[in-house]
Parts: structure tokens; sequence; C-alpha cells
């Protein structure tokens, strides 16, 4: 049922893929049922953002059990900074430590996609480009002399901005990186549905359990209409 | 069982007070939609209490653990998100019920003679909802909380001579602090609570008194047959329990498709600004409160003129509290000789319209900058200007057109 | 109002059917609500299991670790403690272990442990909750009985307990000390809040 949901879903958007442009940000397809996309986002976001990012309201042993990990899978995948299961996704680097590195502590992540949106975080991933006039050597369209240096340049690659006046206009690959341009597009879609499923656990089941509790409701509404139809038939 | 009910009811008026207010108050025959919104509002307040109750339990005042705890409630506690989206759509709800309520009071001239103090004491609960949900928005702890608080609070600094030390004493620091969080706390959870359960007491108390009013503004207690009893009413109980009941049912399906499929509602519920802790040094670019205080902000905004000896900020702060003040004199602005909007003629329809209108409109731009242009032609703040006017104008000028307006014979019976 | 034309078996009826469903989703409404005062994941976490290393614990020793908030023993008994076990059996008000729960099957033996020596209490006193003293000295220098043969005694109302964690007769605690499901990592580590059968799987 949930397959055929999906597929006329894909259908229905006729396999957009690349995405159209909203307000500037691209739109990212977003399906917390899709469990292999969530997982190689849990391994990005594990490997490349939790170094400096904190996840500080994240259980490990919750986002396994979401994504359906066992404990031991998670231990030996995704835990590189702490060593109980049932730990926050914290960092250890402290926050004066990173203060000094990069001016500001990188904030935590756990609700990015909640304060931010979803689009924001997809295209603030892939837009970053070298500028030589700013500190890091690195620009972002949407978050314009970010603090952040391009962490995944090794995938990306290189890219310039063609400006258009003082708005960026296009990219333009200077050094290809390890990714093709879809493959990357692919990988941050990945973390970005990760993100959104890290800004709240429960909206994975809560679809779920607020069927059954409609379903119960129109039962019981049927059962109060036809109660008060018959004692209103004394009135009417 | 009957046994235990004479026993009670030989030490409490168990029957006596059933039947007053359930099987023997009769209700006007011809209650319309409108008349859901009271019950509603009843059962959104239960609701808020007892999900208020269990957040509390894990929930944490302190400027350093609130945010977090409130993720605690979101993730680790079983079914905390359930209950913290029960709580954050009822704050909403209430108001839209709310909202709905006063309007057919205005359509159907509930407040008038002999309901005036119905109307009134509906007002100092409207009033405590606001102070309610104004405080509990501080509790989260996210930026738009930190920021909201500190706007309004600043307000009272508006007042002259006091003005300083008024708002240093209502945050009881000199910005908006761990002081602040525990007091709104302590009034969030606490007296607030008990003055609206004491209030909603006092409201129902007072309707049963004077009779319930009707779509079509007749008093079916002047029309009573040999038994005593209303001709055109029917006991509350069980006509219009069981049609409630009903109301709730179909309430409640609406409620749930927020709570589980929309929480955010687009961001009107809960905004985005709030899912970042609240940072002292950095105000959200916009700020704005929750949608059902934005028509008041609005006027608070629209107002720019500076008239001596007070400045335009005060002025601001005035037309706000009249805004409000406003509704609590709607019995005695009103002269017309009906009540409901049936047999009012022309000006009253016209000038009930433009005053929707103007609130929703205003409503809608408190939520917007007002140096934009959202809507036709003007900036957002000119079209407030217009909508305060207007807004304003209902009721200062009710006397006359009420008065003036050439209304339609009330029947006799109700249809 | 209420004339002959009322169909009053349908009203019955109807009433009935909209209470009973209405009756069912007020049960099913208070299961989050009494589920959310259950331990969170937060309090999970903490009482998660816990591994204690007794290598450097001499026979006839004891240390102790918490977990989930409770002191838990670990003793390396002798074999004159041991030996000394089975002698007790007509102090004791359960012998045998045969009250469930005071133990997991595989501590539902004459020790009451996985190996011998190595006893795991939980050391909470089943009466009311203190926790009891070392009372390893046997004989009359113990200052409890003369042929003390060595236990645990409660401060609080004087409970007594072999060192299988045994309650002796005519005390006020009721039961044996709780035996928490624990086992073994290596020959010197153990893991206290996760059985033998469990270990594989969690």
């Amino acid at each position: 049922m949930r397959k055929t949901i999906a597929i006329l879903l894909c259908l229905a958007s006729g396999f957009v893929h690349a995405a159209s442009e909203v307000g500037g940000l691209d739109r990212v397809h977003v399906d917390l049922g899709d469990e292999v996309s969530l997982q190689r986002g849990a391994r990005t976001f594990v490997n490349y953002c939790l170094s400096c990012h904190s996840a500080a309201y994240m259980r490990y042993n919750r986002l396994g059990r979401d994504l359906g990990m066992g404990d031991s899978v998670v231990e030996q995948n995704l835990m590189f900074a702490s060593d109980k299961v049932g730990d926050l996704m914290t960092v250890t680097m402290s926050d004066a430590h990173s203060k000094n590195w990069f001016g500001v502590a990188p904030p935590d992540l756990s609700l990015i996609t909640r304060s931010r949106g979803p689009d924001w975080v997809y295209t603030y991933l892939r837009t970053f480009y070298a500028d030589d006039e700013s500190a890091t050597g690195w620009n972002n369209k949407v978050f314009p002399h970010v603090a952040m240096p391009h962490v995944l340049y090794e995938w990306q690659g290189t890219q310039r901005a063609v400006l258009e006046g003082d708005e960026v206009v296009s990219f333009e690959i200077q050094k290809p990186g390890t990714m093709s341009a879809v493959e990357y597009d692919d990988a941050m879609r990945d973390l970005t549905n990760f993100l959104v499923y890290l800004g709240e656990p429960a909206k994975m089941y809560r679809g779920k359990i607020g069927l059954w509790v409609l379903l119960f409701l129109g039962i019981l509404g049927y059962f109060t209409y036809l109660l008060k139809k018959e004692y209103w038939k004394d009135v009417h | 069982m009957q046994k235990l009910i004479t026993w009670i009811d030989d030490r409490f008026p168990l029957i006596k007070v059933w039947e007053e207010h359930m099987a023997k108050y009769y209700a006007p025959r011809n209650f319309n939609i409108w008349y859901f919104f009271g019950s509603l509002a009843l059962l959104v307040l239960v609701i808020q209490i007892v999900t208020g109750i269990f957040l509390t339990m894990h929930y944490k005042p302190d400027v350093n653990m609130a945010f977090a705890s409130v993720e605690y409630i979101m993730r680790d506690v079983p079914w905390g998100w359930l209950m913290r989206y029960l709580h954050s759509t009822g704050a909403s709800m209430f108001f839209v019920i709310v909202y709905l309520h006063m309007f057919r009071g205005m359509l159907y001239g509930s407040y008038r003679e002999p309901r005036e103090l119905v109307w009134l004491i509906g007002m100092l609960i409207y009033v405590a909802l606001m102070a309610e949900a104004f405080m509990g928005y501080l509790l989260p702890w996210g930026n738009m909380s930190y920021w909201g608080a500190q706007v309004i609070i600043s307000l009272f600094g508006a007042i002259p001579v006091v003005g300083d030390a008024l708002t240093e004493w209502i945050r009881g620091d000199f910005v908006v602090g761990d002081a602040t969080l525990t007091r709104f706390f302590s009034f969030h959870v606490i007296m607030v609570p008990l003055m609206l359960a004491g209030l909603v007491y006092v409201h129902i108390v007072a309707l049963h008194k004077v009779g319930s009013n009707n779509p079509d503004g007749i008093e079916i207690k002047q029309n009573k047959g040999p038994d005593g009893i209303p001709v055109d009413g029917i006991p509350f109980h069980p006509y219009y329990t069981v049609k409630d009941i009903f109301g709730t049912v179909v309430f409640l399906f609406l409620f749930f498709l927020i709570v589980f499929y929309a929480p955010e509602f687009g961001g009107w519920f809960l905004e985005k600004d709030n899912f970042t802790p609240a940072n002292i040094l950095q105000t959200p670019p916009d700020i704005v409160p929750l949608w059902y205080f934005t028509p008041f902000y609005s006027v608070l905004r629209a107002v720019t003129w500076e008239w001596l000896p007070l400045g335009a900020k005060l002025w601001g702060v005035i037309a706000m509290g009249m805004s409000i003040g406003f509704f609590f004199l709607l019995p005695w602005l009103d002269r017309s000789p009906v009540k409901s909007i049936r047999y009012r003629g022309w000006m009253y329809k016209t000038a009930l319209t433009l005053f929707v209108v103007s609130f929703v409109v205003m409503g809608y731009l408190g939520t917007k900058n007002p140096t934009n242009v959202d809507l036709l032609w003007f900036s957002n703040r000119t079209w407030s200007q217009i909508g305060l006017f207007v807004y304003f104008a209902f009721f200062i000028l009710m006397p006359i057109y009420t008065t003036l307006d050439k209304t339609k014979p009330v029947p006799e019976r109700v249809r | 109002m209420a004339d002959d034309r009322v169909d009053h078996k349908r009203r019955r009826f109807l009433t009935g059917v909209t209470s009973g469903v209405g009756l069912v989703g007020g049960v099913v409404a208070v299961v989050p609500f009494v589920a959310s005062m259950s331990p969170s994941a937060r309090a999970r976490a903490a009482g998660a299991p816990v591994e204690a290393d007794f290598s450097k614990l001499n026979p006839g020793q004891m240390m102790t670790v918490e977990w989930r908030g409770k002191p838990v023993w670990i003793v390396n008994r002798t074999p004159s403690m041991l030996a000394d076990l089975a002698g007790l059996d007509s102090k004791l008000a359960d012998a045998n272990s045969e009250v469930e729960d005071q133990q997991p099957e595989y501590a539902q033996n004459p020790t009451r442990s996985i190996r011998p020596e190595i006893l795991v209490l939980v050391g909470i006193c089943t009466h009311l909750g203190c926790s009891p003293s070392e009372k390893f000295q046997v004989g009359p220098d113990s200052g409890i009985e003369t042929d003390w043969k060595g236990g645990f005694f409660c401060p609080c109302h004087g409970s007594k307990f072999d060192l299988a964690g045994r309650v002796y007769k005519g005390v006020p605690a009721p039961t044996n000390l709780v035996v928490p499901p624990h086992s073994f990592l290596s020959d010197t580590a153990i893991l206290i809040g996760v059985g033998p059968e469990e270990q594989g799987a969690a």
C-alpha cells in the first residue's frame, strides 16, 4: 500500500529530481519513509558534521531504533565521539575552542531544519563557492560570509560563483571533486532528509497514529450524529 | 445506585444542581452553529489544563535548561511530543474558539441587557487568557519567546515617570532573565489557571441566572406556557448535551488533524524562530507575536503620531489598551432597540462587516514588516492606520448609528 | 414532548453504543498520559547496564557499584564461606530461593549465583529499602549472634541475611535480597543489568 502511494507520488511529481527553485532556494524531496536515504544521511552526518556540530538533544540508540539499525551497528558505524549507546550526540570540542578557530561556536544541528527549513539547508549545503576575499576562502549563496569552510569540497569539487551585480546566479566548477553533480546532490538530499528526521523524530510515526485517531473519531462522530438526530425528532 | 444518590443528595444539592444547570435549564430551541463555541471553549480549557499538568512534570523553568527540557519532552519522554503538540495547538485553537464565541455575541447582541455581566466576565476571561498565552509563550525559551517578552514588557516603559521602574519590577532583572522566566512559569501554571477556572464558573452561573440568548435575540422567558416552561425553550439535557457532544467530536477531528499532521501550522502555531534557543545578542529579523495578538500589535505599530506632551510610543500603548477596552463598553455603546443582526438595518450590518475586515487585515499585517507593501498601493503601516481608524470608529460611532439604524420588527416566537 | 411516538428502544441503543465507543476512546486517551510518567529515554540511558571489573577483588572481599541509582554488591566468597551456606537452611525463611522475582532463573541455586564464588546482590533491604551493612566477621565477634556465619545486617530494623543474601527467619524483611540480572563478559569483568541469555542480543 505504501509502495503504491510512493510510486503514485513519484509519477505525480514527474520524477522531478534536481528540483525547482522557490524564493532562491532549491526544493528538497523529504521522505522519512526512505530508510536507506536516512541511513546514508546519518553516516555523512556523524563523519563530517558531528566533529564540530553537536546534535545534543538526540540519543544514538533512538536514532538506531528509528532508522532500523541495532545498537551494535550504531556502535560500530556511527559512534566516534561517545561510548554509550544511550548517550546524547554531543561533541568533545568545547565552545571556547571552536570560537577560537571559527570566530563563532558551531550551532547545534538538532533543530536546524525546523528553524531554517529543509530547502534552505539543502541549498546551503550545495552552494559553497571559492571566494578569495573571505577569511576561510569560502563563501555561500544563502549564508553570505559564513564562518564555516566548505567541509565537503573533496566531494563536490571547487566551484566559482557567476555574479550579476551582487547576486549569485549560477556556479561553474573549477576543479571537479570525487562525486558528479548528481551524486553530490543525492548525498546532500540524504543528509537533509536525515536532518529533517533529526529535527523531529516523532514525525516518523505521528502520521500513522493520527490515522487511527481520526478513524476512531469518524466512527464516534457517526454515532453521535445519529443520537443527536434521534433526540431532536422531538424538537423539529 | 439510587440509594447512593439519595445519600449524597441529603448532604449535597446534587439533584438540584443537575436540574438547575442541565435537565431543567431551558435553552432556546433555535441555537445554530455559533452556539457550539461555548462548550468547545470549556473543552479546550480542560485539554490545556490536563496536558499542562503533564508538561509541568518534565519542564524545567531555568534559563539554562528550559529550551533543552522542551526538546527532552519532544524526544525522551514517552508520548511527550503529543502532550506538547496538544498544548501548543490547544493554545491557538483556544483563541480561534474564543474569537468565534465573542463574534457570536456581537452578531446576536448577547452582551445586551440582561446579559451585561455575562459579557463583562467573558471579557475578563479573554484578558486572562491573553496573559496566560503571553506568559506561556516565554517558557520554551526560544529566540522568539525571549524577544517577544522583551518587546511586550518594554511597552510598560512608555508609562510616564514609573515606566522604567515598572518594567524592571515585572522582569525582576534589567533584562528578561531567569527571574522573569520563573515568575512567568509560576503565573502560567498556577495563578492564571486558577483565575480562569473561577471566572469560567462565574461566567456560567451568571449565564444560567439570566438564560441564554438566541439567534433571534428574543427573551424566551417572557413567553411561558401554563407549566411555567418557556414555550420556545427545551431542556439543555438531553437536547443540547447530545448536540454539543456531536460538535465536540467534529471539533476534535479538526483539532487532531492539526496535532498529527500540521502541528506547526505553517509557522502560525509554532514559529520557526522559536526552534533556536534564546540569544541575547541576536534579535530575530521580524519580531512577531503569535497570530492571536497580531491585530493589537498592528494597532500598537500603527500609531506614529506625536501629540504633546506624550510620545508616539505611549499613544501606541494607549491605543492598544483601548482597542481591547472598548469591548468592555459594548453593552452600553449599543443603543439599538433590537439585539439580533437578523432584525437590524444596513448600518449595523455594514459597520460590523467593516470591523471584522479591519480586525482580520490588521491581524495579517501584524505579522508583516510595517514598511513593506503586502497589500495594494500603500505600505503596511498605512493600511494598519486605516484599519485602526475603522476599528475605533466601529465603537465610537456605535451609539449614533445604532440609534439611527432602521430595524425590523422582532417576532413573538423564535424561528 | 416525550410522547408515544418516541422510539425508546432506538434511543437506548444509540445512547449505549455512543457511550461504549466514547468510553473506549477515553480509556485509550489515558494511555499516553499514563505512559508519559514511565522512565524516559534519559532515565533509561542512565539506567543502562553497568560494567564492573572485579580483577582486584580478593576472596572474602566485597565491592559496590551503582546501577540504576542503587548499590550493587559483588562479593568474592571464599570456599569456607560457601561451605557454611549449606548448614543454615533451618534458620532461613526461603532457603531454596523459591520466591520468584528475587533472582533470575540462572541464580536460583544453593549459592544464588552463576559462578559459585561470585555473588551479585542489590544492596537494598527487602523490608523498607535501607542498605544493609556487611558483617563478614564470624562468631561472637560479629556482635550479632554467637554462631553467626557471616552475612549482612540491616541497621534500620535488624533484618539478617546470609552470604547468599537469604533472609533469616524471625526478622522484619519478608524475602531474600534481590539478585539483579547479570552476566560475565570475561573472567574478570561482569555486566550488571543484562543476563547471559540476552547478552548477545543487546
